[in-house]
């Protein structure tokens, strides 16, 4: 496709920007340039550690200290902005070049009501006085789409939920009529239905307003649905930038093709992900090896090994002193499902449909208000006598989310894998020393590891830790709750490969929860979904991703931002330029 | 909201009976209140009689009773050393204590807000550098060193101001104010000085600290992407933010200040109520450290209540949600 | 969110603090190494004050009533001993009595933070671990001794416990009376700085793990998070010992401390506060500058630790 011909609303060149250590200079940016124009969103897209939230906030000249822009230009309509006096900036800045922040709810000001807010940026800008201001500012709001403006905007932000918060953190930027607005991972805290919404307002008003917008994120399937040009970055580096179509389709990088091919694809099921090797990214796990020395256990297969009836748990949300006014918030309601041996079982559900919930009461950290649980015909809950003997409660082990708070910062690697296996006496001495090595080969980890603290670890590799600690004890059942949701697209591949190999080689039974469908769909060989505490639909994988039977499921299937469009075509080299289901 | 205002005034409550019980329990059990009062010529008889007379053979819900009946009058029997009702003690010496605690405390709030925006705001200038480290000096220096200090300075060296007593005061139906004459104004600064100084690094210090931390939150970041001015960023935004916090701490720091007059009424012999109290720990005088401690109690519920209340004014959140939100 | 650190470094850790960042930081800070010298020297002094001390005030037969009123860095004009720091009326040398009133200081204000720092340790991992009534009832009692000023609550203490103490042991129990009454009125701090931090590490999920491993909540709660609480006990407690130090002088100056047998830095202001009219500057100045740059190193100490360790406290 022809690029642009007009001048371009903003253009980078060469963009460096450095933040000065204790020891050395980091180079958060090095080297990145891209070209955005009016009625068009480009895309900023990188995992963790790229630099693209540091290129939008040089563009605001919002750079923290004690960071600089060290090279290169930034041009607004030709014009040099970068080092610009901060007076000059700060005239450009709000009125010219606006910008939306990730999470609406600590971006606005809570002792103050949207309208206040709205106000004072229009009055600031567009120099109106209140009654016109005010008039303006629900014009604002009807642009966003929040239904009974007039009413609404004497609201304090905490009044609105978070979609809505995200639509009024729009209408400010809107405020002043920019031309620019970086958008720096706008949907990241939003459900996947809500964040769908918010992309097509973006999209509209890019198109409508003819503003350019910059959307920074990290999602590739939001890049793929929304942007019409991308910048690939990776640890500050550029990497290639183009058409979105261009880019995604018949990548030229070898960090982009690895990227694309790591995002789980919704459409089709892999056996396994493709290993990312970009980057030095080469370890090589041996799940095998534990295989033999871990107990054999196909008695089962295909009977059920949990079976949860009626599971009913609620949480105060209010604790008024009075008990008629208490209210109380159903997590979970009536939720019944088994879980075979040797199956891997999803749930999934947005925030607060109650998947995460459900997981910790399995694994004993809440009691139900109501509902039984069997683990291998034995109850487990609500009386949890059976669980407190050792040899059941070796029996079920848990995977985080947060590899970064899920192990102890002062116990070493080895104390760490060794816990569970020693508390609960299963191995002692030497057997146990011999264990936690044998864990941490097969998860990839040199022997060296142990004595070592988990600051020392990365995200991903952590993460394998946890896996490690959880397989300690030859559990039969590992809840896995959003396993990958807080790690870079890459090392989901890498954590995902992991635990299809301990299905695969150790038999292990898996409970997997997660919000994200088409790794649900890599996954797992049934799935339950959830919403607001209920069970709406059960079935198998496949099933459900062809013919959902519940209208929630479909909604939520059709909201997915997929990339599929784009890898369809690396391989066929043909395909429409429009994106998307 | 009514939920919560409910639950604060039964804590208050709560507070003031605890308050009692410790008040009460000493006079109970801390020395002999008979002996105390009979001296050293006294039969067995008296003794006997005078147990009667002072409800002392009832049990000790009846006589916890009594004395709270009592107190809510305020009736805390006569001062073991001065042979006077403690109420009217306390009544004569309160104007004292109030005047030099209202004028310290406005001026560690003045002067402790406004120093504190000022350093948060420049906090890399020379003066507001500076202006952090003489504020550890000060918080480092206990309050009597301070009140010595600037009596060896201006009373002792420089011979300004008058090192201790409060000037001529003149009675307004009962309450003596030496805000009327020079010489009362005079005697006021260097205990106002004194009582107020720690109060007030405090308060800046606290100022500055949150100051600091409000004005990395991305509301401020995103203020600032809209282009809003710095002043509006900083005087609207961020202070407002900054003093939800602060209320509380500053609150307590204005209660506390009654308690530190303690202090300085003794360094500048200043005769108000801590004075008073400080004589009666020496000296083991109960009837007035109970009376002491209920007052003390008292002022502080109030101030609590009034703190939360200003809570509810300042942050829309909590109107909604009906408790201390945790910012 | 944090784009420009990888996930390798964004996070810090305790033990990465300890091997360098807290070592870097207190090399860079020269205010922090100053007050640690004056700290470091004060604490050895009174630690071998008997070794020091030129003279021993409270031996009455070293004691010459000729000596009363010396000046600082001149020989007595009557017996030609010499007083670095001068003499007081009864002829004691003001630097040892400043020796051993700093040991009085230091003794009770490390042993009234290690009280209240033990009492507030087990109460706010209790607090912040059990939640619940339990955390309602312990933090309601905070809460209500919070409204009160410490040194209030440790005059009441005092107060109370010399009513109860027998006249003749008043004089021997007053330094552990000081300790109790300055330690049970400083817990409050220690407690609700740790049942917040508690209440941040008990969400985190390793101790979710611990909990599924099975392991006992005093397990839990004094292996798993006392070691990740540490930097804020370390912060408060720092700000503790000044605190201490600083209520245990005003209470020995108002008369309500240290008797004057067993005089602490208070207790000799108290005394000296009484020549400071009649020219004697010296009996007041020198234990009062002393008091200063101890709360003052130890504070700034505490700053700088406060700075380096980042830990949110309110």
């Amino acid at each position: 496709m022809l690029e642009r011909l007009d001048a371009p609303l903003l253009s980078i060149e060469d963009l460096v920007v450095e933040f000065p250590g204790r020891s050395q200079v980091m180079r958060a940016v090095d080297g990145v340039s891209l070209k955005l124009h009016a009625g068009e969103i480009h895309g900023l897209v990188g995992e963790s550690g790229a630099g693209k939230s540091t290129v939008g906030a040089a563009i605001m000249g919002l750079i923290g200290r004690p960071g600089r822009i060290a090279g290169g230009q930034i041009r607004f309509h030709g014009e040099a902005i970068s080092g610009l006096e901060e007076a000059a900036m700060a005239a450009l800045r709000g009125k010219k070049i606006s910008m939306i922040f990730q999470d609406p709810l600590t971006s606005l000001n809570p002792l103050f009501t949207v309208g206040q807010q709205l106000q004072e940026t229009i009055e600031t800008h567009l120099g109106l006085k209140s009654a016109a201001s005010r008039a303006h500012a629900i014009e604002r709001l009807v642009e966003v789409g929040i239904a009974d403006p007039e009413t609404r905007i004497d609201h304090y932000p905490h009044q609105f939920s978070g979609g809505m918060r995200q639509r009024v953190a729009i209408a400010l930027a809107l405020c002043s009529k920019p031309e620019i607005i970086i958008a720096d991972e706008p949907t990241t805290a939003l459900d996947v239905t809500i964040q769908a919404q918010i992309l097509k307002l973006i999209k509209d008003l890019a198109r409508s307003n003819q503003v350019g917008i910059i959307l920074v994120t990290h999602d590739m399937g939001v890049i793929a649905e929304t942007t019409d040009s991308v910048t690939v970055m990776y640890q500050g580096r550029f990497v290639e930038s183009g058409k979105t179509e261009t880019v995604l389709g018949t990548p030229s990088h070898d960090y982009t093709k690895a990227l694309m091919a790591a995002v789980p694809p919704s459409q089709t099921k892999l056996n396994r992900f493709p290993k990312v090797t970009y980057g030095g990214n080469r370890a090589e796990f041996h799940i095998d090896d534990l295989a033999k020395t871990w107990p054999k256990r196909t008695a089962n297969r295909g009977k059920p090994l949990l079976q949860i009836a009626a599971l009913t748990k609620s949480f105060a949300s209010n604790r008024s002193l009075f008990p008629w006014r208490r209210t109380f918030f159903d997590a979970v309601s009536d939720v019944s499902f088994d879980i075979r041996d040797g199956e891997i079982f999803g749930l999934v559900g947005e925030s607060g449909s109650g998947k995460s919930t459900i997981a910790r009461i399995i694994a004993g950290l809440h009691k139900p208000d109501w509902g039984q649980i069997l683990f291998d015909g034995q109850e487990i809950a609500p009386s949890n006598a059976t669980r407190k003997a050792p040899d059941m409660r070796r029996n079920i082990q848990m995977i985080f989310q947060d590899p970064f708070s899920s192990l102890n910062p002062r116990m070493r690697i080895s104390e760490i894998i060794a816990e569970p296996a020693k508390h609960n006496k299963v191995l002692a001495g030497a057997e146990l020393k011999q264990r936690v090595v044998d864990l941490l080969d097969a998860i990839g980890l040199d022997a060296s590891a142990a004595d070592r603290y988990p600051h020392e670890f990365s995200g991903g590799q952590r993460q394998r830790i946890s896996i490690a600690r959880a397989l300690a004890t030859e559990p039969r059942l590992l809840i896995c709750d959003e396993p990958t949701s807080a790690l870079d697209v890459s090392i989901q591949a890498q954590i995902l490969n992991i635990l299809k190999d301990l299905r695969e080689h150790l038999g292990l039974t898996m409970l997997f929860i997660s919000h994200d469908l088409p790794v649900i769909r890599q996954m797992c060989d049934r799935v339950g979904v959830l919403k607001n505490g209920r069970l709406v639909e059960l079935a198998e994988t496949e099933q459900l991703f062809a013919e959902p039977r519940h209208e929630y499921t479909s909604d939520l299937l059709d909201h997915i931002p997929r990339v599929d469009g784009f890898r369809a075509r690396t391989e066929n080299s043909e395909g429409s330029a429009q994106s998307g289901p | 909201m009514i939920s919560f205002v409910v639950k604060r005034l039964l804590q208050a409550v709560l507070v003031l009976l605890l308050a009692g019980l410790v008040a009460f329990s000493m006079f109970r059990f801390v020395g002999d209140p008979v002996e105390s009062l009979l001296g050293q010529e006294r039969t067995q008889a008296d003794i006997e009689r005078l147990r009667g007379q002072l409800g002392l053979d009832d049990p000790f819900p009846v006589q916890y009773y009594r004395f709270l009946e009592r107190a809510v009058q305020g009736d805390f029997g006569l001062s073991y050393r001065q042979g006077r009702p403690v109420a009217e003690i306390i009544a004569e010496r309160a104007p004292a204590t109030l005047e030099l605690a209202a004028v310290s405390g406005l001026f560690a709030i003045f002067a402790g807000i406004t120093l504190g925006v000022f350093t948060a705001l420049r906090r890399d200038s020379v003066l507001s550098r500076s202006v952090m480290m003489v504020s550890l000096i000060g918080v480092s220096l206990p309050t009597f060193l301070i009140g010595i200090l600037l009596i060896y300075v201006f009373s002792v060296e420089l011979n300004w101001l008058p090192s201790f007593g409060r000037g001529e005061t003149v009675d307004l139906g009962g309450w003596t104010t030496g805000f009327l004459t020079v010489s009362g104004l005079k005697a006021l600064i260097l205990p106002a000085i004194t009582l107020g100084l720690y109060q007030m690094t405090l308060i800046m210090r606290l100022v500055r600290a949150e100051m600091l931390e409000v004005l990395e939150q991305d509301y401020i970041r995103f203020a600032r992407a809209r282009g809003l001015s710095e002043r509006a960023i900083n005087f609207r935004h961020a202070l407002k933010n900054t003093l939800v916090p602060v209320i509380t701490v500053t609150g307590l720091q204005l209660g506390s200040i009654i308690a530190f007059a303690i202090i300085t009424e003794t360094v500048f012999q200043w005769p108000g109520v801590g004075l008073l109290f400080i004589n009666a720990i020496q000296f083991v005088d109960i009837p007035v450290m109970a009376a002491y401690l209920m007052l003390i109690a008292l002022m502080f519920v109030i101030i609590n209540l009034v703190v939360d209340l200003l809570y509810f004014a300042i942050d829309p959140r909590l109107r909604a949600e009906g408790g201390r939100a945790n910012v | 969110m944090s784009d420009i650190i990888g996930p390798e470094s964004d996070r810090s850790s305790l033990k990465r603090i300890w091997t360098s960042d807290l070592i870097w930081s207190f090399r860079n800070a020269p205010v922090a190494i100053c007050s640690a010298i004056v700290l470091a020297i004060l604490v050895l002094s009174a630690l071998f004050t008997p070794l020091i001390a030129p003279y021993n005030p409270f031996d009455p037969s070293t004691l010459n009533l000729m000596n009363g009123f010396s000046k600082p860095f001149e020989k007595n004009e009557f017996t030609g001993d010499l007083f670095w720091l001068g003499a007081d009326d009864q002829g004691r040398d003001v630097f040892s009595t400043i020796l051993y009133g700093l040991r009085v200081s230091l003794f009770v204000g490390f042993l009234a933070v290690l009280l209240a720092m033990a009492i507030g340790i087990v109460l706010g991992l209790i607090a912040g671990y059990a939640g619940g009534i339990t955390d309602t009832i312990i933090m309601r009692i905070a809460d209500v001794q919070l409204t009160f000023p410490s040194i209030l609550i440790a005059m009441f203490i005092f107060g109370i416990a010399k009513g109860i103490t027998p006249i003749e042991l008043r004089d021997q129990m007053a330094i552990w009376v000081l300790i109790l009454s300055i330690g049970l009125s400083d817990w409050v701090q220690f407690a609700r700085v740790i049942r917040g931090a508690t209440l941040v590490e008990s969400n985190k999920d390793y101790v979710q793990a611990a909990r599924i491993i099975g392991r006992s909540s005093t397990a839990i709660m004094f292996r798993h998070i006392l070691p990740n609480v540490v930097s804020p006990i370390l912060v408060i407690a720092t700000i503790s010992l000044a605190l201490a130090i600083i209520t245990e002088a005003t209470l020995s100056f108002l008369g309500v401390g240290a008797p004057p047998t067993q005089p602490s830095l208070g207790t000799l202001i108290r005394i000296g506060q009484g020549f400071l009219f009649s020219g004697e500057w010296w009996i007041l100045l020198f234990p009062a500058f002393t008091l200063l740059f101890l709360a003052l190193s130890v504070n700034l100490l505490g700053d700088w630790l406060r700075d380096a360790l980042n830990p949110r406290l309110r």
